[in-house]
């Protein structure tokens, strides 16, 4: 087969990939070669720069096309994946830059990382083989299984990087097995060819072990319930910059393949992953609501609440529909906002004895930092999906998709399990406002400041701000896909 | 001026704002903070009353109409107002500016955070009644949830967090399946507006579900036996400003939404409902005042009997008479007055003495003549004594229903007589009797800030019980709009219409007769 690359310019659409990648081993380089300790911040603010300015080229430049034989794919979708992926990375590393230091992560090789997992997340949004899919996200996984464990001298951290490494691994085989049995069935593995073959062929319970197996590997990935056992350990043990890390980008990046893979690939077959869809949405959901109730780590409160929103997206990709997968999309950039923020909070909370790690420290933040606590109970309620904040919009944007497509259960169940889980959100805002403060607080860095005031802005101002262009963004993003 | 209805909306909300900038804590500074916030609202109130006496009677249509799209034909920016919306705005407007007054001498504790939930709160309670989108209506609706919390959270009594949180999931759990309801519907019309909706008729086998849909919300809102277990709760535990908005405001989302969507857009499963609705109501009247009559909380006593008075206004609504749908509309806003006005009432004893048990009072009427006065006018509106606004809403509502259901106003005549005793009863224990305890001894009468904001309720709630006309006149048109809708649609012309008068002088006519 010719290569269709006849000159580089038609390297276009991936050379935000390519330049990231560059970036990264030029950092790499020069921390290796001469950097002094100290200034592993600036080189961390390089890379946040790379970052944000790749986002915003990302966003600009309509490089949309199909390369390296169909293998890698530059579509409206993944373009806008991309720039959730890269503005994700770019401000988990912004709010690491304060606390470094105390987290055993003041590294160069950290920005690096992140970068590298950036790229890796880049090629997963814009995989369209199975090769370049399970390329991107090893390349993604084993940036993340290093980051975890960075902080070398705890316990905990290290703990969490190998759990996270070994699940980690299990699902990757069990990803790869699936990928086996859908080429070995289909005789493809480029992802439009598969739903060809898929659509020509008769159906076979081959394929749908494929499928299944393909789905429980990219679940682990965004800790969709059952394959959730990794994240409260990982969340809890990891530094709470990585932390904040693995809870945004990656999961981002992990849902856009989800979406890609059984939009694209598994059109044919919509009745059968769709149901596997929304197993997974409602377990997650019941049991994300369920769970959560009982923790006091505000670290392992997150990683239940994360479970429990990707459960909220999948009912949006549970109806299968253009509308469905507009929804996800925009619940993930309203998701990825509401845990920025949500990290930034908890890293600007710093003791004399470390960050704030428990719900009970929190109590009477409204008396002793009434501007974190305002910001932190207007995160809650959005978490919670009360209107007029921004996780209503996300809620009914998947939900509406739901009910178009006459998934009245599984959205009863959801709207149910919301209603749940209202209780552990309440909780966090209770302890803040209804009890007595305990704790002291050292000043909070202007990053994070502006972290907080930037996501709170955005939550509170949805309707009236970015929820239009969002919207329009969303259903074109959607739209490239169907 | 066509945008006077989002001005009167989001004019608080603008206060709130503008009240994040007094950075302040001392006294001088909270007081400025209070003038701010007195003022604004007061202001909304002379703009709402200008809506008021601008809104044209006669039109059963939508008024003040703004339409604005947002996405496509999805959500959109829509206001509006007819006869049924209209005079909330105007309480609402009304109860906000007596809220902050009564709040001067009783909140101390984070003054300007309470007036901030104060106004955010009136925006999205005028948002909630003058939206014409019902996506923006459960924005509005639901968003009243975080502010309330809130308020009963942070500046309630001794089991405040466990009130809170009980208000917070009765209602909350009500409203998700309304919000599944309102995504269907737009599904199948195409779009949120409610001037559409109301228009469209949905299938005959969708409606009992999206009935119900709406009913788990509304029923909790109002509430409606057996979905009133968080009221007493909230109210006991809010503080004054706090109860005074649920009784008056937040309670009345619930009769506003069977009226706006409940009955015209499903009207054949509104027809179906209607003998399911009548047996709640009438268990709510005559179980929620028998239980009112062994209180001992003097708050919890005023809040059964809302429960009690909500009863009123269900079953009127659903005997789909415009007698009925008339008279629920002046009992919530009479409601509005008078429970407003009691909670108002307690406040003021409450400050004095720091307890709201019955026990604890007694023959405050020969320390405080005035006081008694005032609370004696309530209790009378309470119990719905004719020559008080009580009485109009509770006559025309039995009038109404006793045009399709006989055995339910039979029933809930019986609540007019418990709601007698346990309302007078109460006044015997707090007003008369000899004045023993020593901690009454000194108690002092109204001061002019509690006269300043009381006298005036006293003044409206005898005024409406002798001339209602302004609240009938303005309520008729769409009245009768709604209910020739829905009859149309039930297709029974039925006893109600025919005897005309009902329909054709139901202004002020029915209720003169009252002495």
């Amino acid at each position: 087969m010719a290569s269709d690359l006849q000159s580089l310019s038609a390297l276009g659409p991936v050379l935000p990939e390519i330049l990231l990648a560059l970036a990264a081993l030029v950092l790499l380089l020069v921390g290796v070669v001469g950097l002094k300790r100290e200034h592993s911040v600036a080189l961390t603010g390089v890379a946040i720069a790379v970052l944000l300015v790749l986002a915003v080229w990302v966003g600009t430049q309509n490089n949309t096309g199909v390369l390296f034989n169909g293998g890698f794919i530059n579509d409206g979708f993944a373009r806008f994946m991309k720039v959730l992926v890269l503005t994700g990375s770019a401000f988990a590393l912004l709010i690491s830059l304060n606390s470094a230091r105390e987290n055993g992560i003041a590294k160069f090789e950290y920005a690096v990382l992140v970068m590298l997992a950036t790229v890796g997340m880049m090629m997963m949004v814009s995989s369209n083989d199975l090769m370049t899919l399970y390329v991107g996200l090893e390349l993604q996984s084993l940036a993340l299984y290093v980051v975890a464990a960075m902080n070398r001298t705890n316990a905990k951290a290290t703990e969490a990087g190998v759990k996270y490494f070994v699940l980690g691994a299990l699902s990757s085989g069990m990803l790869l097995y699936g990928a086996s049995l859908v080429y070995g069935f289909t005789g493809q593995t480029q992802l439009d060819q598969i739903a060809k073959a898929i659509a020509m062929g008769p159906r076979s319970i081959g394929l749908v072990f494929g499928v299944v197996f393909l789905l429980a590997g990219v679940s682990f990935k965004i800790a969709a319930v059952p394959f959730h056992m990794w994240t409260p350990d990982v969340y809890e043990g990891a530094p709470t910059p990585v932390t904040a890390f693995f809870a945004t980008a990656p999961k981002v990046a992990a849902m856009a393949l989800f979406i890609r893979i059984v939009t694209v690939s598994f059109a044919p077959v919509v009745h059968d992953w769709q149901q596997i869809v929304m197993f997974l949405s409602i377990a997650s959901m019941v049991l994300a609501s369920f769970a959560a109730i009982g923790q006091n780590n505000l670290k392992r409160l997150i990683a239940y609440s994360s479970i429990g929103h990707m459960g909220f997206a999948l009912v949006g990709l549970a109806a299968g529909t253009a509308n469905g997968v507009e929804g996800v999309v925009i619940y993930m950039a309203i998701y990825m906002t509401m845990t920025v923020g949500f990290f930034a909070c908890l890293l600007a909370l710093r003791t004399e004895n470390g960050f704030v790690e428990n719900i009970s420290d929190l109590a009477g933040l409204s008396k002793s930092r009434p501007f974190i606590a305002a910001i932190l109970a207007v995160l809650m309620f959005s978490l919670i999906g009360l209107p007029p904040l921004g996780g209503f919009f996300a809620k009914w944007q998947v939900f509406l998709a739901a009910i178009d497509a006459h998934l009245f259960a599984l959205a009863v169940i959801g709207m149910l399990a919301s209603a749940v889980s209202a209780f552990y959100y309440l909780r966090v805002v209770k302890t803040m406002y209804f009890d007595e403060p305990v704790l002291k607080f050292a000043n909070v860095p202007g990053e994070l400041n502006f972290t907080m005031a930037l996501t709170g802005f955005l939550i509170i101002s949805y309707y009236v701000t970015v929820g239009h262009p969002l919207t329009d963004l969303a259903s074109a993003a959607a739209g490239s896909l169907f | 001026m066509n945008s006077l209805l989002s001005v009167i909306t989001f004019l608080p909300l603008v206060g709130a704002l503008g009240l994040l900038f007094v950075t302040g804590r001392d006294e001088a500074s909270e007081n400025l903070t209070r003038w701010i916030a007195l003022i604004v609202t007061s202001v909304t109130f002379v703009l709402s009353l200008v809506l008021w006496a601008r809104f044209d009677p006669t039109q059963a249509g939508f008024q003040f109409v703004e339409n604005y799209q947002w996405i496509g034909n999805s959500i959109g920016y829509r206001m509006g107002v007819d006869g049924i919306s209209v005079l909330f705005v105007v309480l609402t407007a009304l109860l906000m500016p007596i809220c902050i007054i009564a709040s001067w001498g009783s909140v101390h504790a984070r003054v300007r955070e309470y007036l901030i939930v104060f106004l955010v709160l009136e925006t999205l309670m005028i948002g909630a009644f003058a939206t014409l989108d019902l996506a923006m209506f459960y924005v509005f609706f639901e968003g009243t949830l975080i502010p309330m919390f809130l308020i009963i959270g942070i500046w309630g009594g001794a089991k405040r967090i466990q009130a809170s949180y009980k208000f917070f999931f009765y209602t909350f759990t009500g409203s998700v399946l309304m919000l599944l309801a309102i995504m269907y519907m737009y599904w199948q019309a195409g779009t949120t507006d409610i001037s559409k909706l109301l228009t469209f008729s949905f299938a005959k086998e969708a409606q009992p579900w999206l009935w119900l849909a709406f009913f788990a919300s509304f029923a909790v809102k109002m509430p409606m036996w057996p979905f009133h277990r968080w009221l007493p709760e909230a109210h006991v535990e809010a503080p004054t400003g706090g109860s005074v908005i649920l009784a008056a405001i937040l309670l009345k989302f619930g009769g506003y939404g069977f009226l706006r969507f409940s009955l015209p857009m499903f009207p054949d499963a509104s027809h179906q409902f209607a003998n399911f609705v009548f047996v709640l109501s009438v268990a709510a009247i005559i179980l929620t005042s028998l239980v009112a009559l062994v209180q001992d909380d003097m708050k919890k006593l005023i809040a059964y009997s809302s429960v009690a008075h909500m009863g009123f206004v269900t079953m009127g609504i659903f005997s789909g008479t415009v007698n009925g749908v008339q008279g629920a509309l002046f009992q919530m806003i009479s409601h509005g007055l008078v429970s407003g006005a009691l909670f108002l009432c307690v406040g003021v004893v409450y400050d004095r003495l720091h307890t709201r048990e019955i026990a604890a009072y007694g023959g405050l009427v020969h320390r405080m003549p005035v006081y008694a006065a005032v609370f004696m006018v309530f209790t009378m509106a309470n119990v719905g004594l004719p020559g008080t606004s009580g009485f109009v809403g509770e006559f025309l509502t039995m009038i109404g229903t006793f045009q399709v259901s006989t055995w339910t106003v039979f029933g809930a005549a019986f609540g007019v007589i418990f709601s007698a005793g346990y309302a007078l009863w109460l006044y015997r224990r707090v007003i008369f009797g000899r004045l023993t305890k020593d901690s009454l001894k000194d108690i002092m009468d109204l001061n002019w800030r509690e006269g300043l904001i009381l006298i005036p309720l006293v003044v409206l709630v005898i005024f409406f019980g002798f001339y209602p006309a302004p609240i009938l006149n303005a309520t008729a048109a769409s009245s009768q709009a709604i209910v020739a809708q829905y009859q149309a649609a039930v297709g029974q012309p039925a006893p109600i219409v025919k005897p005309a008068p009902a329909t054709a002088a139901p202004a002020a006519a029915p209720a003169e007769p009252a002495k």
